[in-house]
């Protein structure tokens, strides 16, 4: 039997990040995680920072991507992830996130008004959510 | 004749002129092949958010709830205009276009009693506007394209108007800006980004790439903070664009104002040579009849 696929997704601002047919992918949803997989009931959801996983259908993982947050839109062949940042984990260096962290810290710090300590936050959300990645990763 | 050697001079500067603007000429050709390569890859980023925005409005019954960002403060008696140019002249009237039309907007919604502020992305755009209008400059943002269109002065920004937006600084946000068109023609455009125009979402055009007919998307968390989060994104990605058309247009208007160059300065060293061949022979001329003359009276 010929396994399904469906074509999977992840568009940046700058560049079409990867565009592959994939059998499982599972989705740091806003709500939850969810997977998709081939003929999913169209959705449109926004995500959390967080690690998108390209799985084989036996659940082995073939690639993690780590995205700050964006959003995704599922229709019965297609999953198309729109996220303003989005890394291959392997790529991301323990320094970097580290850095990243500790400024979103500081700038968290200093946030005086009320929508610069979301956006603050947020950034501290998703450096954690990169550290945790990689961590992850590392075991 | 004195001047043999003033001509010379000046031939040589005029060449060392040219060989500068033919190497800006150059320059300015591969950055916009980059900018325009870079226009073509984010251009499914923009697809795909116009899509998500059209699918999630078709869903939404009524506007009641919408966030400010799309349903307007309900006044429109302060206007903030976002005004791009670039930081270095020398690209013909990329810059004065930009700052002629802001002139224009800025008059005309001062005649109908509106307040108007500006916000400035381009050292030549603040320059030509701090003369007349000084008072109104919210900031002015210098080195946001250095090296090239990147996403994260555009996310900043957006940030940074939205904050502004909720505090009630302003009520309409229109940016103005050089749209590429090829490099010889930029046209100016002026687009109002907040409250974001819902016509400007093709709400029809789900049509193509929606899932089956009357199968509405399910969404999560729910329509209305699904459209909180994707309005803030969907601005940064419009001033994204805006800035990319913006930078590819400098490019392009420098690469043809530095070809004119060129070729102007290599007329002007043809006409320069011609004369200073010309006093050339006049002088030797002149010294060939007085020897003769000379060699005539002794004879």
């Amino acid at each position: 039997m010929a396994e399904e696929t469906f074509l999977f997704e992840i568009i940046t601002p700058t560049q079409a990040m990867l565009s592959q047919q994939a059998e499982l992918v599972i989705i740091p949803g806003a709500a939850g995680n969810f997977g998709v997989l081939p003929h999913h009931s169209p959705l449109l959801s926004s995500l959390r920072p967080g690690t998108i996983e390209i799985r084989e259908r036996g659940l082995k993982v073939l690639r993690q991507i780590f995205v700050e947050g964006g959003f995704c839109e599922v229709t019965p062949d297609r999953c198309t992830v729109l996220a303003e940042e989005a890394l291959d984990v392997k790529e991301i260096s323990r320094d970097v996130a580290e850095e990243r962290l500790k400024r979103a810290h500081d700038s968290l710090m200093v946030a005086g008004a009320f929508n610069v300590r979301i956006a603050a936050e947020r950034d501290v959300r998703a450096a954690e959510a990169m550290l945790a990645a990689i961590e992850q990763l590392e075991h | 004749m004195a001047n043999l050697k003033t001509l010379r001079n000046r031939i040589a500067s005029v060449k060392s002129t040219q060989k500068i603007t033919s190497a800006m000429k150059m320059i300015a050709a591969t950055k916009l092949r980059r900018a325009q390569a870079a226009a073509e890859e984010g251009r499914p980023y923009a697809d795909g958010m116009e899509r998500m925005l059209g699918g999630l409005l078709a869903s939404m019954p009524s506007l009641d709830n919408a966030p400010k960002l799309l349903a307007g403060t309900g006044s429109d008696g302060k206007h903030l205009i976002l005004v791009v140019t670039g930081d270095r002249g020398l690209c013909g009237a990329f810059n004065s276009n930009v700052v002629r039309e802001t002139k224009r907007r800025i008059i005309d919604l001062q005649h109908q009693g509106k307040q108007v502020r500006l916000l400035i992305v381009g050292r030549k755009g603040a320059d030509a506007l701090r003369r007349e209008y000084s008072s109104l400059i919210v900031d002015v943002i210098e080195q946001a394209m250095r090296y090239g269109a990147k996403f994260d002065p555009a996310r900043e920004l957006g940030r940074r108007l939205n904050t502004l937006y909720q505090e009630g600084e302003f009520d309409v946000c229109t940016v103005i800006y050089n749209t590429f068109r090829s490099a010889i023609s930029q046209v100016v455009t002026a687009r109002q980004i907040i409250p974001f125009p819902r016509e400007d979402v093709p709400v029809a055009a789900a049509g193509g790439e929606a899932p089956m007919e009357g199968a509405a998307y399910e969404m999560e968390p729910d329509e209305e903070e699904l459209l909180a989060e994707l309005l803030p994104a969907n601005l940064s990605m419009q001033i994204f664009r805006a800035l990319s058309e913006s930078y590819a247009s400098e490019q392009g208007a420098r690469m043809t104002a530095m070809d004119n160059a060129t070729r102007n300065a290599g007329d002007m060293i043809n006409r320069l040579t011609l004369t200073y061949n010309r006093s050339r022979q006049a002088a030797i001329t002149t010294e060939l009849i007085e020897i003769i003359s000379g060699a005539n009276a002794i004879a």
